[in-house]
């Protein structure tokens, strides 16, 4: 019965979908101060849909839990001898579950949305639900029609076929859902974009409505990216963090949008700018977590991490693609010039830093989009080219770099208009660290270009960071401003972590024999025994080694090569040894003909910081989110009871009472 | 203003331009394979051990003089080759002379899958850290190239070779005359 | 729906299908050359040459078969006094320029070289557009 309550569900949140894409757009006709009478259903609607559309996940997320093995996906993805945590999170683990799983959420915001957000005209609502409809719609039919998760077998499978061993790990549980939710986030900033453009209510008001959906998914992107280049990390076996392989960027291009979007909503709200250029992130944004979808599912385009992929599916979503993208576009090309222009700025102004840094930023997500789609291209033409790290760093690296000058002072500048004279001494302060810390560098080694670069901004960026602090009471300070402080200090760790892991990352193959000893960097690493270990669904050798750093007190670090047998797959789990300065890892291989063992040992200083930022850049998102909330929280108070005293007052004033609104 | 209208209209071809890529890509075959660029070179030279007690090895010099010939890389431990024996049985048959090359393979193993799915070769040479097969651009097992009696490589084929592919090898073979 | 199931089901079985052997590696495999400066060159050789069996990575985090085999050439072959860019060539010279990371300019990779400097050149002009001109009339803005 699960499946069919669950399928039940879903055609019924579909038809809700319909329903609150109609009432929505009766309200873009209803005349001022009298609403349409057909727009009431929009917001119930979109509130009832997110009950069913949770209720569905969660009966999948139950089927999995009990192993239904006559739901085809249970069987196709699942396994009764999985452990518990692996058979839930592999309920999102394959297309048809994540894709719920992303309807769920969509639903969730848009009855969140509908049920919460009081502050738009009733038109602009109207119309944001209205293209949330649209959207949500396009999802149900997709679902429904080409990826319906709740199908039966015929007969029921006696065993299910499991779930690819790379995925069963803890960092599968958290990373692809957190995506999913910023992807939806994205979404949620497009529908109130569409809404906004649509009505012409391009202004202050808007922003301040769009900004805490678009903090939010990018809150969840930065964690989702960060916790998805630790998985890579650890589980992949080579010591990597980021491969520019294309599902990564399919995760990054989004990330990179939303960053803009979020400082130019910022903009907009604070200083009634930049409105065109905010309605055309929020449909960009929306676009690359579309786009990357497309990529990721349908098989177009080669990836290690890729789904399961079927071109059918492909056709599916890019026609929900075109039809979104395409049809945004062209409202946007038709009405953006409708817009009036915001407030104008000079060039030396907070606005102008971050206009510039908007447009860096655009530009690395157009290299990540060229370096990803060209080989697509270039297929077309049956020609194979390779585009790897060694192009896509040095051309995001040209944007990159004065993108992180600019960010570092950009804080420091008025709004609407500055001298550059005013800032002369932290401008100083931080070119003299940044050429410091290059100069001292390069007279200890000869390292590459781009992380001694790095370590240079690293450094300068730290200092920047902070400067905004200079000279304010510190318990006076807003907490918005705390988040963007930590923000950008957040980018200094990771960007130090990464220059570091590029820089002074020291690597030791070898063939060891039991007994044997090699060294990398401060560590002496003796392979003391290597012996068969069995789990639940795998069996493993495991390697007994004991690290020593400088001669001190031994750890034991017990890598594995993993040989899962449903389905029959190898991986090598890594181990790490974890020091305030760096990662000791360490990955047992195959066993060479004389008997010795293939070990790699990697000693990657600093390398976790690139983790440490992005989490403390998620965290100054966090903040940053907090502090719009308590604001917002006291201003509605505030007139809450400026409302009440005026009632009091007329009401007293006046023979009869009014009627309360 | 009407320049500014121009612009506006800049992201939405950038996307049908995308769009139109994309879904003519949906419907192109995905070609997963790499195709050596080698075809019209020389066999690079080489001389290999036999894979096992019963064959001689391979070397460049085997490919030189009569009739244009198959050179088959292969493994006794890949599945598709188990598809493939039948085939080159029948291309043996017409009389087609191929020599293997087997790729980290161990004597045992290659004489256990000859003795089960029959020996179409003369000679097979063992490529026991895929020397050969790098030097001649393969990139997997099975691969059969057609190499010219002027030991020229002329034609690859990748994957295992089905029914239908038999008349191919031998028209190409033909070709290499 | 069935052909959606057999597609999946492929997928899953590619795997066992894609039987590995059960050789050793190579010698160069996962071993080291004794000479830093050597290993040093052979590294960042690997780092830009594509696993030719795998998606989208390089032979230097690859653990299939005939990546090992790859990092042997390449290690072997600068042991043996060869350059980067000759072994760089000898492999191109076999499978393509699809083997090779490293971006160089050619007819089929112009355009990666060419947008940048399209996009360097529009992000300018945007930032022209929208900072230059206000200078001049920043007095009159509201």
């Amino acid at each position: 019965m699960i499946a069919e309550i669950g399928l039940a569900a879903l055609w019924l949140a579909a038809a809700l979908a319909v329903l609150q894409m109609v009432s929505g757009g009766f309200a873009l006709r209803s005349a001022e101060g009298a609403p349409n009478p057909m727009a009431i259903y929009a917001r119930p609607a979109a509130v009832v849909q997110a009950v069913l559309a949770v209720l569905a996940f969660l009966l999948l997320l139950y089927a999995f839990a009990i192993t239904d093995l006559s739901i085809k996906l249970v069987a196709t993805n699942s396994h009764s001898m999985k452990p518990m945590i692996y058979k839930l999170t592999g309920t999102w683990g394959n297309h048809e579950g994540s894709m719920l799983l992303w309807v769920g959420v969509l639903a969730l915001s848009g009855g969140l949305l509908a049920a919460f957000e009081k502050r738009l005209p009733e038109r602009t609502m109207g119309a944001t639900l209205a293209v949330q409809g649209f959207v949500a719609l396009g999802f149900y039919a997709f679902l429904l029609l080409s990826s319906n998760p709740f199908e039966r077998l015929p007969v029921p499978a006696v065993e299910g076929v499991g779930l690819n061993p790379l995925l069963q790990d803890i960092g599968l549980a958290i990373h692809p859902p957190t995506l999913y939710a910023g992807y939806v986030g994205l979404s949620v900033a497009f529908s109130l974009a569409m809404g906004a453009l649509l009505t012409k209510e391009v202004n202050p008001n808007f922003a301040r409505v769009m900004r805490p959906w678009v903090l939010g998914a990018w809150v969840l992107l930065t964690f989702g990216i960060t916790a998805g280049s630790y998985w890579a990390y650890y589980e992949l076996g080579w010591g990597g963090w980021w491969f520019w392989d294309p599902v990564e960027n399919a995760s990054l291009m989004p990330w990179l949008a939303a960053t803009a979007l979020m400082h130019s909503v910022s903009v907009l709200a604070a200083r009634d700018a930049l409105r065109t250029w905010t309605i055309m992130l929020g449909v960009l944004a929306f676009s690359m977590s579309m786009l990357g979808t497309f990529l990721v599912r349908s098989g177009v385009l080669t990836s290690v991490h890729a789904f399961a992929v079927d071109p059918e599916r492909g056709a599916f979503i890019l026609g929900l693609l075109g039809l979104y993208i395409g049809g945004a576009f062209t409202i946007f090309a038709l009405r953006a010039g409708a817009v009036a222009e915001g407030k104008r700025f000079s060039a030396t102004s907070r606005e102008g830093a971050l206009v510039f840094n908007n447009v860096m930023l655009s530009a690395i997500l157009a290299i990540v989009l060229l370096g990803t789609l060209y080989p697509l291209l270039t297929e077309a033409f049956d020609v194979r080219v390779s585009v790897g790290p060694p192009y896509f760093n040095p051309a995001a690296a040209i944007f990159a770099v004065p993108m992180f000058l600019v960010m570092a002072v950009g804080p420091l500048l008025r709004w609407k208009e500055d001298k550059p004279a005013r800032i002369q001494f932290e401008m100083l302060l931080v070119a003299a660290v940044l050429i410091a810390v290059i100069a001292l560098v390069s007279f200890f080694g000869n390292f590459p270009l781009l992380p001694l670069l790095g370590l240079g901004l690293a450094a300068a960026l730290a200092v920047a960071a902070v400067l905004p602090l200079k000279g304010r009471k510190l318990t006076r300070v807003p907490v918005a401003t705390w988040g963007m402080v930590l923000a950008h200090f957040g980018v200094a760790v990771s960007l130090f972590g990464m220059a570091c892991e590029g820089a002074f990352t020291q690597e030791r193959l070898a063939a060891v024999a039991p007994g044997g000893t090699e060294q990398v960097g401060d560590f002496a690493v003796t392979l003391q025994s290597v012996t068969p270990v069995a789990g639940p669904n795998w069996t493993a050798i495991e390697a007994r080694l004991a690290v020593s750093q400088n001669g001190g007190e031994p750890v034991i670090l017990a890598p594995q090569a993993r040989n899962f047998w449903s389905p029959p797959q190898a991986t090598s789990e890594s181990a790490l040894l974890t020091r305030w300065d760096g990662q000791l890892y360490a990955v047992i291989g195959n066993q060479a003909e004389d008997g010795r063992w293939q070990i790699r040992v990697w000693w990657k200083p600093f390398v976790t910081f690139i983790w440490y930022g992005g989490l403390l850049i998620a965290l100054g998102g966090v903040l940053a989110i907090a502090g719009r909330v308590k604001v917002d929280v006291k201003r509605r108070k505030a007139t809450a009871m400026g409302d009440a005293r005026r009632a009091d007052l007329e009401a007293l004033g006046a023979a009869a009472p009014v009627p309360a609104e | 203003m009407s320049q500014n209208r121009l612009w506006l209209w800049l992201p939405l071809a950038l996307f049908a331009f995308f769009a139109g890529l994309a879904g003519y890509m949906l419907t192109q075959e995905k070609d997963q394979f790499v195709e050596s660029t080698m075809i019209g070179e020389p066999l690079p030279e080489f001389a290999l051990e036999p894979a096992f007690g019963g064959l001689p090895g391979a070397a460049r010099s085997d490919f030189v003089g009569g009739k244009p010939r198959l050179l088959n890389i292969w493994a006794s431990w890949c599945l598709p080759c188990i598809a493939e024996a039948p085939q080159l049985e029948a291309l043996k048959a017409q009389g087609v002379e191929i020599i293997g090359i087997a790729i980290r393979d161990r004597p045992e193993d290659v004489a256990n899958f000859l003795g089960q799915y029959g020996n179409p070769y003369t000679r097979i040479g063992s490529d026991r850290i895929s020397e050969v097969q790098l030097a001649i651009g393969s990139s997997g097992v099975p691969e059969t190239f057609v190499i010219d009696a002027k030991g020229v490589i002329r034609y690859q084929h990748i994957g295992d070779i089905r029914e239908d592919d038999v008349p191919v090898l031998l028209a190409e073979l033909e070709k290499a005359q | 729906m069935i052909r959606v199931m057999l597609v999946l089901l492929a997928a899953l079985m590619a795997l066992p299908v894609a039987a590995q052997d059960s050789m050793p590696p190579a010698p160069y495999a996962y071993n080291q050359l004794e000479d830093p400066a050597m290993e040093a060159e052979a590294a960042a050789l690997m780092a830009t040459l594509r696993c030719l069996k795998c998606q989208s990575q390089s032979i230097a985090d690859s653990d299939a078969p005939m990546a090992g085999d790859m990092r042997h050439q390449v290690r072997s072959r600068i042991l043996a006094g060869e350059s980067p860019a000759e072994i760089r060539a000898w492999l191109i010279a076999r499978y393509g320029d699809y083997v090779s990371y490293e971006p160089t300019v050619s007819a089929s990779t112009w355009p990666l070289f060419a947008v940048p400097v399209l996009v360097i050149l529009i992000g300018a002009g945007v930032l022209l557009r929208r900072l230059g001109k206000r200078r001049s009339d920043a007095g009159d803005a509201a």
